[in-house]
């Protein structure tokens, strides 16, 4: 009977235990592309006019958590293309921005260039006057 | 009188600096009315000083860039 009860309680504390490391592995997992991909998908993330992401509306820690690690990305890239093209980073991602807006798909978010959030329809969306 | 007629003198002098002051001065108001801020709300400034030739150099590259990053893009 002892024995009985001390194996439920090992089982228990493993289950506890396996339990705990998964909920703390998914707290620090990395972004996925797919996580990605469904924000935009859906509009909570929008394009914003200077070639990176923002949360749209109050947004939550995941959110949050996605757009800066795309931003992230994305200034890494920007860096490197703006130094082979001899522009600042910021020409470049303004750049990009403009070229991202285009491409957005109906539904999807993206900002116009009074600051406000948009919801990308079939007709062309607002953009900076010096996009090309 | 003589020294009375160069304070006329003066004083006609002065009544002119006087008068190109008021015009200044009211030039100066005029200017400030035609400068007051629009009605529209001031759109993003902090991409004031990119220039629409340096966005369009760019473009093919940045399209190329996109491409080439699906997962951030």
């Amino acid at each position: 009977m002892g024995m009985t009860m001390t194996n439920k309680t090992k089982t228990w504390l493993g289950n506890a235990a396996i339990a705990a490391v998964l909920a703390l592995g998914a707290a620090s997992a990395p972004v996925l592309a797919q996580d990605y991909a469904a924000a935009k998908a859906s509009g909570q993330i929008g394009e914003k006019v200077d070639g990176y992401v923002g949360v749209v509306g109050a947004g939550s820690a995941d959110l949050r958590r996605i757009v800066d690690d795309t931003n992230i990305k994305r200034k890494a890239v920007y860096a490197e293309k703006a130094q082979s093209q001899h522009v600042t980073i910021e020409e470049y991602a303004f750049a990009t921005g403009c070229t991202l807006i285009a491409k957005t798909a109906p539904g999807e978010k993206y900002q116009a260039p009074n600051g406000t959030w948009q919801t990308r329809t079939a007709a062309a969306p607002q953009r900076d006057s010096r996009c090309p | 009188m003589e020294a009375h007629g160069q304070g006329a003198g003066w004083s006609g002098w002065r009544t002119q600096v006087a008068l190109a002051v008021l015009a200044a001065g009211s030039m100066t108001l005029a200017g400030c009315i035609s400068v007051n801020a629009p009605e529209k709300p001031i759109v993003i400034e902090l991409n004031i000083n990119i220039k629409q030739e340096v966005i369009y150099r760019l473009a093919a590259d940045a399209a190329d860039t996109i491409e080439e990053n699906p997962d951030i893009f």
